[in-house]
């Protein structure tokens, strides 16, 4: 077994990805203010999106981690992926 | 092999009797808590597709309603949870590294942190309910769309309660985290309650992650 559930992340990889997140931040802010039509609520959640997969991956360590939390944390977003999309298919096909 | 990366050949203080090692017991707390955090996906998956039907429906008087959030104290607190999540990933840094005085620094200002989050919220929602705008009998809204209004807010106390919520449970387990720390329990041997909380903390950020573009950027803030 090796010991990679006790990597260690350098102090320096953390400050790259608060500046990463506090940069998004203010690129959804921006982005927002820009009429981008239909294309903005788009942009909002893919920003979300990437934030969320550096915090998930960087500070909650998913990178590090072993296989099996990944299997979890994949399932998490395949259920949820399910939640919206099946309760989409719903209300989008209704005339 | 495992090994159980004992100090002194017996079995570390800090292994439970059913796991053969600190390796898998450490496995095991962590995927416990990831397997917690899906569920809470879902749970606060349900809110965010509700919300997202009614947005699709009613995309002008959410937008309206919108308008009446604080942009900057939004934003200012999306900043803040971001770096208390940074706050916490350095307490846990701090565990891994067995510097016991940092651990609570770090936990220290994460609650701190996120203590600036919730007055920010209490002052919000204060102004929210100085300005007729929750739900309920006393709801007022200019304009033609005040039900659908009113419904934007009520998915804007669940989602925003629920996280607050959230929160404030947070805070109560670093305070547990922080009383532990101090008695010297974490160490790079061991570390897991304080790994498990910052799974937990950068989950609630996670959240808000979503929260402030969904709920504060409907519009065009101009």
């Amino acid at each position: 077994m090796t010991d990679h559930q006790h990597h260690v992340v350098p102090v320096k990889v953390y400050i790259a990805i608060l500046i990463a997140l506090l940069v998004g931040t203010a690129a959804t802010v921006w982005a927002a203010r820009v009429d981008l039509g239909a294309m903005n609520i788009a942009v909002a959640l893919a920003i979300a999106i990437a934030k969320a997969t550096l915090v998930v991956l960087f500070f909650m360590h998913l990178k590090y981690s072993e296989k099996l939390t990944w299997v979890f944390a994949a399932a998490g977003v395949f259920w949820l992926a399910v939640l919206i999309g099946i309760t989409f298919s719903d209300y989008i096909t209704r005339f | 092999m495992h090994s159980g990366h004992a100090a002194g050949g017996g079995r570390p203080p800090a292994l439970a009797h059913h796991f053969d090692d600190l390796e898998q017991q450490k496995e095991a707390s962590t995927l416990g808590m990831w397997i917690f955090l899906v569920t809470e996906v879902m749970f606060f998956g349900g809110m965010f597709t509700g919300y997202a039907v009614y947005r699709a429906l009613y995309h002008e008087a959410f937008m309206a309603a919108s308008d009446h959030l604080d942009l900057k104290l939004g934003g200012i607190n999306t900043v803040v949870l971001i770096l208390s999540s940074f706050t916490m990933a350095m307490a846990v840094h701090a565990a891994q590294t067995s510097k016991r005085k940092a651990i609570i620094n770090w936990l220290v200002l994460t609650i701190i942190l996120g203590s600036v989050f919730l007055g920010i919220k209490y002052v919000e929602y204060g102004d929210k309910f100085h300005h007729h705008l929750v739900p309920g009998p006393h709801f007022e809204f200019a304009g033609a769309h005040a039900q659908h209004a009113q419904l934007f807010f009520s998915f804007y106390f669940a989602m925003t309660g629920f996280h607050a919520l959230h929160m404030v449970i947070g805070i109560g387990l670093l305070l547990w985290i922080i009383a532990l720390a101090a008695r010297g329990r974490f160490s790079a041997e061991y570390y897991n309650p304080v790994e498990n909380m910052g799974l937990y903390w950068h989950f609630v950020d996670i959240i808000w992650i979503f929260l402030f573009p969904l709920l504060y950027l409907v519009g065009h803030h101009k």
